[in-house]
């Protein structure tokens, strides 16, 4: 049936910067750190991923998005983990900063008319005869590279949080700061790479998103993915796996609003807008006690260091 | 610290995180190309350039940034980090047109009082819905009321498009609240209405009863160290948060109920411009104290009022506010750092205080705050 596997397409290429978001957040919140502020290094990406598209095309402008993610997490960086401020607060902010920051950037740089302006976007890149399988060939085989490069991070994020030393310190350093600390690890330091990793994660989020899905820039284009890749996060149990999965049930819900097109089902399409977010909550609230977070998310580890 | 200079750390914060906000959007004005100073011209007429743009531009912004900042401040006091006051706001103002919509004219004040109410209440269960989830699930706030945010964005929606569409069903908006059932304007030739003392008196209230009534004190327990709270002072804290998380989502409500009786006078979509999240900082640059919080809000209103003119005026895009409004989070967060270096005490104590902190120390920890 074509609709159903047009209907997956859809939902893996919604899913790809819910994912990639997601794993960023993962690694930084396993070192204690939740960043609200993801919404606004999306935002940052997708600006940053169009304007370079403009100059350098599509694959550097990915690259370029990233980096823009991470430089514009090391704000959130130094009020929260260097400063030790409240995360949730500074989060809040730097998501305001990113918004109000690329709309403003976005005019200056395009003029007032807010005309779409496109770019060049990333071609699907198919992988042969996986490519042709009926139903799932164009969904997993058939994609641009955002989604190749979401998909390898998955095992990669995995081996890194529970196969190596520095991903031990991320996760001694989530659970307990002090006693990460007295066994000679700097929470600091392991914090800042962390969500350092999340920044970059974020911009790559938003890279994809202009770059492999709209093709253009608009005011407030994150539309909240930020909010959703926390979400998928908690959903994930704070684990890479677990994150694409949920990532994929988001990216579904998303799509069920193509489908229902489709199926020409005379419902008011603000359902459809709604839908990922009361999925969201209705999700959370059955996931409770089979997951725990990281004991110490969202301590103020900085703030002990200075008392 | 003594209290002398507790005093003029607690003016000189506010004023610093001002002005350097006003110093970053002076740079990206310069550094986007504009004029700085016919941009700041703008922005100060917009605000405070006459009395009837104080009246009808400043106060009248300031009033539901009031609201939202109360509501806010209430929730971070008892812990509760709501950042829903833009879905609750939105809720009690869909509330207030539907009630508005349906009551005769013949009502009249009666009419007003009963819209606000029912503002007050969907604001109440918009944000008990997160309350819930929070108690019940143990859904992170942070999440859940975002979540809602959104949803009750699109439900708004819904609505105008919907059941409460005006009746020749071509724009998505509400039709216009009975000339009767509107609040009446308190300044003659402008657009101040009584809804500017409503928040005004909501704050003053909330200021008494967070300082001299028992349930006051146990919110501000509760929201200082939840485990001392239950175990030395006998507070059932979850009975404690999940009130104060609905009263905070029921003052939204009352905000955005306000803003179509007062305001709009009708519903649609874009209703707020984000006045929950610029909440977020009234709270903050308030030190969720109520009672500055009218400063504060003031503060706010003008700057929003004063962007809205530089837009006009001077081609700024307003989003150049969202940056400043930011920028005086960012550096009040800086500075509370500073704070603690020198002995001071936080806008929020998440997480709690160290464990060989005493229960008195932490009442008098409370006072200040």
């Amino acid at each position: 049936m074509n609709t159903l596997a047009d209907f997956l397409d859809a939902s893996v290429r919604s899913a790809t910067p819910l994912l990639l978001a997601a794993l960023g957040e993962t690694v930084s919140e396993r070192s204690g750190v939740i960043n609200v502020g993801l919404e606004g290094t999306i935002i940052v990406g997708c600006l940053a991923g169009l304007a370079a598209a403009t100059i350098v095309g599509p694959t550097a402008a990915l690259a370029a998005a990233g980096i823009a993610g991470l430089i514009f997490a090391t704000i959130f960086t130094i009020i929260a983990i260097w400063l030790g401020a409240d995360q949730i607060i500074a989060g809040t902010a730097i998501t305001m900063l990113g918004l109000g920051l690329t709309g403003t950037l976005y005019r200056v740089l395009y003029g007032d008319t807010g005309a779409a302006l496109s770019a060049p976007t990333l071609a699907p890149i198919g992988i042969p005869l996986l490519q042709d399988l009926p139903l799932i060939g164009s969904a997993l085989f058939h994609q641009p590279l955002p989604t190749y490069l979401a998909v390898a991070l998955v095992p990669a994020v995995w081996w890194w949080l529970n196969r190596t030393h520095s991903g031990l310190a991320i996760r001694a350093t989530g659970e307990n700061p002090a006693a990460a600390r007295s066994s000679g690890v700097s929470p600091r330091r392991v914090q800042t790479i962390a969500s350092l990793f999340g920044g970059l994660c974020g911009g790559l989020a938003g890279g994809a998103l202009v770059l492999a899905q709209v093709g253009t820039f608009a005011e407030g284009m994150s539309a909240g993915r930020g909010f959703i890749a926390i979400a998928i996060v908690a959903l994930g149990r704070w684990s890479p796996l677990g994150a694409a999965i949920a990532a994929l049930f988001f990216g579904m819900a998303s799509a069920l609003q193509f489908l229902f097109q489709s199926l020409d089902l005379k419902l008011p399409y603000q359902i459809f807008l709604a839908l990922p977010y009361v999925l969201t909550l209705v999700a959370l609230a059955f996931a409770r006690g089979r997951y725990r977070a990281p004991a110490a998310l969202g301590a103020r580890v900085g703030a002990a260091d200075v008392s | 610290m003594q209290p002398l200079a507790r005093t003029l750390r607690a003016m000189l914060e506010p004023i610093l995180a001002i002005s350097l906000s006003l110093i970053a959007l002076s740079a990206l004005l310069a550094v986007s190309g504009y004029s700085v100073t016919a941009a700041m011209t703008a922005l100060w007429h917009g605000a405070f350039g006459s009395w009837s743009v104080i009246a009808s531009g400043t106060l009248v912004r300031a009033t539901p940034l009031l609201f939202a900042g109360l509501a806010v401040a209430v929730a971070f006091r008892a812990g509760i980090l709501n950042i829903g006051a833009e879905g609750q706001l939105l809720a009690g103002a869909a509330a207030a047109t539907a009630v508005s919509m349906t009551i005769s004219p013949a009502f009249g004040l009666v009419g007003s009082c009963l819209a606000l109410m029912a503002g007050a209440a969907a604001g109440g269960v918009w944000a008990g819905i997160a309350a819930l989830l929070r108690q019940q699930f143990g859904v992170l706030e942070v999440i859940s009321t975002i979540m809602l945010n959104v949803i009750m964005l699109h439900l708004t929606g819904l609505l105008v498009r919907g059941p409460l569409q005006e009746s020749t069903a071509t724009f998505p908006q509400s039709a216009l609240i009975d000339q009767a059932l509107r609040l009446p304007r308190i300044v003659p030739g402008s657009r101040l209405h009584a809804g500017v003392v409503l928040a005004v008196l909501s704050a003053l209230v909330l200021a008494w009863f967070l300082r001299s009534t028992a349930r006051g004190f146990r919110l501000r327990m509760t929201g200082a160290n939840p485990r001392a709270a239950a175990s030395a002072g006998g507070i059932d804290v979850a009975k404690v948060a999940t009130a104060a998380f609905i009263a905070s989502g029921a003052i939204a409500g009352l905000g955005g109920a306000v803003e179509v009786t007062g305001v709009t006078y009708a519903l649609y979509e874009n209703l707020s411009p984000g006045y929950g999240y610029t909440a977020i900082a009234v709270a903050l640059l308030a030190r969720l104290n109520p009672m500055a919080a009218i400063g504060s809000a003031f503060v706010f209103g003008a700057l929003e009022a004063g962007a809205a003119a530089m837009q006009r005026e001077a081609q700024v895009p307003a989003g150049m506010v969202g940056v400043a409004e930011a920028c005086v989070i960012l550096v009040l967060l800086a500075s509370e750092w500073i704070g603690a270096r020198a002995g001071g005490w936080s806008i929020l104590s998440r997480g709690g205080p160290p464990p060989e902190q005493n229960l008195a120390e932490l009442a008098t920890r409370g006072e200040q705050a």
